[in-house]
């Protein structure tokens, strides 16, 4: 698999790692039958992510994926990151290989499922926010 | 340790020895004679070196010279074995062919393509170390059975299959039996005639001679169908001007590894043996997959928890080990292998799949090399792993 510098850099020296002790949005995505879990933790005060970090299962591109979609939404407002897409995650990563991209569908799927919870906990229903939070039982097949 | 470049994938491929090169070199140049070019000295000795590697090629395997075929590759000597044999007249018309659920894809692929034509192909499990389950093998031949093509060894997990029996089998009921021995041919050693092995594919890349070179052993009194026509070379069973230089090359090879097996087995299986007792004592949570006793002399594969097997070759690459995974990320499809699926893994546990293959050119510190920094490596992925649990 050739992956691009940024990938690899990513996947070396992955940003934001762990668990977050004081988060209050977490969303997990992804199953082990299909080999990639992605979970999310945030903390969001004033509707900005002050903080955020990543735990995930899976490929070399699913770490680099995660890594860089915590990058792209640190200190943004919900509503911006509820703007990341895949394709940015792919383009800020310089590409990924073909069979790889469903990696960053699952990473903006993680995203969204972390503030989906987020509005959960708050008692509001994310449904109409934010939509299908991904994470639909079946394996990444139809993203390749 | 410091730093240093490991080659731990010697079932992928393994480098051209020096003695071999040197042998081979000269077909390129000074000797570029055509061997069918007989009626000048240079011509000759193309063709007598040609016959000097068919021999050596023979002698490991307790063969006759005039039986051994050379190809362009491992794959191509199972195509022309399991399509050569159903489409001969050996076959009898019969249009069973049966094979295992952890067969080379140059053999799966093929069953598939004879199956496409019309061809009754039954594919046999294997228990959980990827042992082909004889009871299976003896109840699935039936009075239309041409062919049972069952490999020598593993790729994946190493396991040795026990041919004997699976030869017995197959001439107690009257079938033929192939042997796909490309992982195992040089390693081991196997004797077709003390066996009863009817055709035995091997490859030249496995034992320290060039990639593109092959051989097919076929029993004398076996006429396969020829698919590759033209100026009858190999006495018409396949065409095409000779490889001489990667034939001489596949001979020495041979030879080398005839002479020297006993030793390498030794010296190979103890290396093996220190990297699967330090891998499971100092790693937690991983098992070793294949045969605890009956596998590749050079083979160790493992399944580690709650990593993914990409992540930890690009990390072993990253400490400039290079290594195998049949995780579903390193396939082109969702599934992890089949191999490693065939042996009753869950897709869970196949996914942190890890196969490190040894060889002569490996040393005891590449083993610790390997053990130090799959320790290191696994213990910070693990931490990163939303499924670990210690
Ligand atoms: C068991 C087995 N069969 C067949 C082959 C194919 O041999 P070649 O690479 O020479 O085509 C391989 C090589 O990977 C193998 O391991």
């Amino acid at each position: 698999m050739e992956y691009s510098n940024k990938v690899m850099d990513h996947f070396a020296n992955p940003r934001n790692v762990g668990e977050l002790e004081d988060a209050n949005a977490v969303g997990q995505v992804g199953n082990l039958k299909c080999g990639d879990i992605m979970k999310i933790y945030m903390k969001i005060e004033d509707d900005i992510i002050k903080d955020i970090s990543f735990k995930t299962f899976g490929c070399g591109a699913a770490i680099a994926t995660s890594s860089m979609a915590t990058e792209m939404v640190k200190g943004k407002t919900i509503q911006e990151a509820l703007k990341l897409t895949n394709s940015a995650v792919v383009e800020a990563l310089e590409g990924l290989p073909p069979a790889k991209v469903h990696c960053s569908v699952l990473a903006e799927e993680a995203i969204k499922a972390a503030l989906a919870d987020y509005y959960k906990g708050k008692g509001i229903d994310p449904t109409p926010i934010i939509g299908c939070t991904g994470d639909c039982a079946h394996c990444h097949g139809e993203h390749h | 340790m410091d730093k240093r470049f490991v080659y731990a994938d010697n079932a992928a491929t393994t480098p051209v020895a020096a003695e071999v090169l040197s042998k081979m070199l000269p077909y390129f140049t000074g000797e570029f004679g055509n061997p069918s070019a007989g009626f000048y000295s240079l011509g000759q000795r193309a063709k007598a070196a040609i016959e000097e590697a068919r021999q050596q090629v023979a002698n490991v395997i307790g063969a006759e010279a005039k039986e051994i075929i050379f190809t362009g590759s491992g794959t191509e000597a199972d195509n022309m074995a399991l399509r050569g044999f159903m489409h001969s007249k050996q076959a009898k018309g019969r249009r069973r062919l049966i094979t295992s659920a952890i067969e080379h894809h140059a053999i799966l692929h093929t069953a598939d393509a004879l199956k496409e034509e019309g061809f009754n192909v039954v594919v046999l499990p294997v228990d959980n170390y990827g042992v082909v389950k004889l009871d299976a093998l003896e109840n699935a031949i039936n009075e239309d059975t041409a062919l049972v093509s069952i490999m020598t060894a593993n790729n994946e997990i190493g396991t040795v299959q026990p041919l004997r029996e699976i030869a017995d089998i197959c001439h107690k009921k009257g079938v033929f039996f192939h042997t796909d021995a490309v992982q195992a041919f040089g390693h081991i050693p196997i004797n077709v005639k003390e066996l009863g092995i009817d055709m035995l594919s091997l490859s030249g890349h496995k034992i320290n001679a060039p990639k593109g070179v092959g051989a097919l052993y076929v029993r004398s009194g076996i006429a396969l169908q020829s698919y590759i026509t033209g100026g009858g070379q190999e006495k018409g069973r396949r065409s095409g001007t000779e490889n001489v230089a990667g034939i001489v090359a596949l001979g020495e090879a041979a030879r080398l590894k005839g002479e020297n097996m006993e030793r390498e087995m030794a010296y190979v299986g103890s290396l093996s043996k220190r990297l699967q007792e330090k891998v499971l004592e100092r790693i937690p949570q991983c098992a070793l997959t294949g045969h605890p006793e009956n596998r590749l002399p050079g083979n160790s594969s493992f399944v580690f928890a709650a990593i993914e097997g990409e992540t930890l070759i690009m990390d072993l690459n990253l400490a400039g080990i290079c290594a195998a995974t049949g995780s579903a990320c390193s396939t082109a499809s969702l599934d992890p292998s089949h191999v490693l699926m065939s042996i009753g893994l869950s897709h869970e546990r196949a996914h942190g799949s890890l196969r490190l293959t040894l060889d002569v050119m490996n040393t005891e510190d590449d083993v610790d090399y390997i053990v130090e920094n799959l320790e290191k490596i696994l213990e910070r992925r693990r931490k990163m792993s939303p499924v670990w649990e210690e």
